[in-house]
């Protein structure tokens, strides 16, 4: 395995990481409205009080990643898709001073204004991480030199939008069954509820974005031809996803949560496969960034992987570390939001 | 309208906003560590009750700087894209390594200080409060070397790379720790450091002499005030040493930078040093202003008589930086430290006699330094960014080979438009006017709040009474003396 191939996997996983830990806590927002009382809503903002913020800290990581593993697939991307990136910081802004800021006064119309808000944020967050991968998958328009040269709209094609769908529908599953371990009594059995349809839903666009990959980006399954092994990946996706309702129904929400970590994972390996060696792909395929054209030197790759293997034992030991102190169900006190 | 100064006002929106916090919060940190760890110590309530206090304003400042942070990382890409694609091996490896080893350590135990009070032991919360603080060093360390590197290059070569059968040019890492370790990385280092806190002092001293002139948490109030001061005090001092190696490693690495800061048209010898002034490009000269006589070449050289280099001589080899706000920020940062000295050691003066807190005018001015706390903090980045203009990565010597910078000009992305910039100017102005309003609300809540004490109850003037005596008593003062604030 060459460094290049080794970064590819690295960011793959940070980008995994990211989407199960920040995945659940966005899917939470996206719920939020599922509470009734100032404290239920409370109980649910609390559930990911301590952690939301360490768990943004991975996007913030791949991007740092990206940035000196592929300055140039970085620089394509962000400039880009300038205005889509402007509308995901908006909403990062919002969902972190959401959280901070509502429990600070106690005043109704101030509290459902943040309420709003972290809704408002979460939703949009997730559908643009959606349209990006959908994006990412689909091509998009460069010139030879891997500059981005379509507009804001060009990002907005059917495809991209049912990415964009299928990663609201599968954090908000996601998100349900965590809102599920961390939550007891009347809220916790309206969001059993809310795991059904959240299921369901995200059930309906697993089937409709895997017809409309076959059909649209055929060239996906390229990469499956020369590596057969791979095809055990998406049997596990499918085991992962039909272990979700078992698990809910025999009311085991560790058991589910543990398959939708599973099932993220694998998606995000899927899409690692899919776009294996390209970064960001151009409508002409020649003009796609690759994980050889678009990599910074070797001498690069080499510090930056001693740096991650430095570093990453220490993440995902703090990691193990928070998520046990927090662990049980959500006790809302004087120190919570 | 150009997108090159669009982009520079949205950079200079976003990091001048964003830096009212991370200095904050490195400052807090240090002193929750203290407070925490004396709590461990001593057992005293008092150092309990004011931890958990300033706690809860560090979260608040967090939260803001981590929101505003991320809007950093992403604008080298959509704003800097050519930057980006020149630097990425570089500066993009400094970055990385801030995510690494400082926002995990930082966001992670930062849960277990604010969230963790009855959950984890006292000693795994002080060493939270530990690793926090210790993570905010971390990211300044990373973000600094990123910084400093663009304006003192070292330890790197500019190499050929193809794109697609196109060749172009980029920098490259040769030596990682020349990189790290480039020749402004400490100085700069240190000066961002005892910025940091300074402002950390300024900040408890302000809320602590607004509280002793209310006569409002006084025994908090004094015990923070006089950490305060004590930490503010050994600081102001400490950065005038820094303040002057800074100078010194400006006029030798970038000898434009300390012209525009000094308002050096042309070559002087001596060089004259201005207290304040008027830079003004028609006539080259500065106006309506003050000088020392020979002290600048003095400063630099050991020497009043030596030359200090003009603009004029400098500007073909490193361009010529926009004088009038450079200087001006700078006169005005050193202003600031010599407003720091002077009020510090009044404070220590008055302290150091036992009647600090019945000097009322002196806590009145210290009320309102904050302020200038957080402006010396910004204007030295004015100084330091306007300073290296019209460069994104100045020139250098490498290995003995004069190496070209890359011009801010070229740094802007190819694919952004005038329209796209100014539409996120116009955005970020909004939402960062209204962040900045609800952030002074938010701290003016929590300020007029207070801290809150163990087992909180109404009191009778009985006890009122007898728990004013117990201080009294304890800090060995007459019990006749009129009470703090009236």
């Amino acid at each position: 395995m060459d460094l290049n191939i080794f970064w590819f996997v690295l960011l793959g996983v940070l980008l995994a990481g990211y989407a199960i830990l920040d995945g659940f806590d966005l899917g939470v927002g996206i719920l939020h409205p599922v509470a009734k009382t100032d404290l239920e809503r409370r109980t649910i903002l609390n559930s990911i009080g301590p952690i939301w913020d360490g768990n943004e800290v991975w996007l913030v990581t791949f991007g740092g990643a990206l940035f000196a593993a592929f300055p140039e697939a970085y620089a394509t991307v962000f400039s880009g898709f300038y205005t889509a990136f402007m509308l995901l910081l908006l909403a990062l802004i919002f969902r972190a001073v959401s959280l901070e800021f509502r429990s600070k006064v106690q005043n109704a119309r101030w509290r459902h204004a943040w309420d709003h808000a972290f809704f408002g944020a979460s939703l949009l967050a997730t559908l643009l991480f959606g349209v990006a991968v959908g994006n990412a998958m689909y091509g998009v328009p460069l010139n030879a030199r891997g500059i981005y040269v379509g507009t804001f709209f060009d990002l907005l094609n059917w495809y991209a939008l049912l990415c964009g769908a299928l990663a609201v529908a599968l954090f908000s599953m996601h998100g349900s069954i965590y809102l599920y371990l961390k939550t007891e009594g009347a809220l916790q059995e309206r969001i059993h509820h809310q795991i059904w349809r959240t299921f369901g839903f995200f059930l309906v666009l697993y089937f409709l974005v895997t017809i409309a990959t076959l059909v649209a980006v055929p060239r996906s399954l390229q990469n499956f031809d020369e590596h057969p092994w791979a095809w055990i990946v998406v049997v596990l996706n499918v085991l992962a996803v039909a272990n979700v309702p078992r698990a809910i129904y025999q009311r085991r929400p560790v058991y589910a949560f543990v398959s939708s970590s599973a099932t993220i994972a694998a998606l995000v390996f899927l899409f690692g496969i899919a776009l294996f060696p390209a970064l960001v792909t151009g409508r002409e395929i020649e003009n796609s960034l690759t994980i050889y054209n678009a990599a910074s030197s070797q001498k690069t790759l080499t510090i930056m992987a001693f740096i991650a293997g430095l570093g990453m034992p220490f993440v995902v030991a703090y990691t193990v570390v928070i998520y046990w102190t927090f662990r049980g169900k959500v006790k809302v006190g004087p120190h919570s939001y | 309208m150009d997108v090159v100064l669009l982009a520079r006002l949205q950079f200079a929106l976003t990091i001048m906003f964003h830096y009212l916090f991370p200095p904050l919060t490195i400052g807090l940190g240090v002193v929750i560590v203290y407070l925490i760890g004396m709590h461990l110590r001593t057992k005293q309530v008092i150092y309990d009750v004011a931890a958990r206090f300033w706690t809860k304003v560090f979260a608040l400042n967090f939260a803001l700087g981590v929101a505003t942070g991320i809007v950093m990382e992403f604008q080298f890409g959509t704003n800097w894209a050519v930057y980006s694609r020149y630097v990425g091996d570089v500066f993009g490896s400094a970055l990385a390594a801030e995510g690494i080893f400082a926002f995990f350590l930082e966001s992670g135990f930062l849960a277990v200080l604010v969230f963790g009070w009855d959950r984890v032991s006292p000693r795994m919360h002080f060493f939270a409060a530990l690793m926090v603080a210790i993570g905010g060093i971390f990211s300044s360390i990373w973000i600094t070397v990123a910084n400093s590197w663009q304006q003192t290059p070292a330890g790197f070569a500019v190499r050929p790379y193809e794109v697609n059968g196109e060749i172009f040019h980029r920098a490259e890492i040769q030596d990682f720790w020349a990189m790290v370790f480039n020749p402004s990385t400490v100085d700069r280092l240190v000066h961002v450091w005892f910025g940091a806190f300074i402002l950390g002092a300024f900040f408890v001293m302000s809320i602590s002499a607004w509280y002793l002139l209310k006569g409002r948490h006084t025994d908090f109030a004094r015990r923070s005030f006089s950490g305060g001061l004590l930490f503010g005090t050994i600081f102001s001092l400490a950065q005038l040493v820094s303040g002057h190696s800074n100078a010194n490693m400006v006029a030798e690495h970038q000898p434009a930078k300390l012209a525009a800061m000094e308002g050096i048209y042309r070559a002087e010898a001596p060089a004259d040093l201005h207290l304040f002034g008027w830079p003004n490009d028609e006539t080259q000269r500065v106006e309506w202003g003050i000088a020392l006589p020979g002290f600048l070449s003095f400063l630099i050289h050991n020497d009043f008589e030596t030359e200090v280099k003009g603009l004029a001589e400098l500007e073909e080899v490193y361009g010529r930086p926009p004088v009038w706000l450079t200087f001006q920020a700078y006169h005005l940062m050193v202003a600031c430290g010599m407003f720091f000295i002077a009020i510090t050691l009044l404070g220590t003066f008055f302290r150091w006699r036992g009647t600090l807190f019945e000097q009322r005018w002196l806590l009145w001015l210290f009320v309102p330094a904050v302020v200038l706390a957080f402006a010396a903090n910004e204007l030295g980045w004015v100084a330091a960014e306007v300073g290296r203009q019209p460069w994104t990565v100045y020139p250098s010597w490498q290995n003995g080979e004069f190496v070209q910078g890359l011009r801010t000009a070229d740094s802007v992305s190819e694919s952004v438009v005038a329209g796209q910039v100014l539409g996120s100017i116009i955005g970020f102005g909004i939402i960062y006017a209204l962040l900045f309003a609800l952030w002074i609300f938010l701290l003016n809540h929590k300020i007029q709040h207070g801290p809150e004490l163990p087992h909180h109850k109404e009191k009778t003037s009985l006890e009122d009474y007898l728990e004013t005596a117990a201080h009294r008593a304890g800090h060995e003062e007459s019990f006749t003396e009129p009470k703090m604030g009236g």
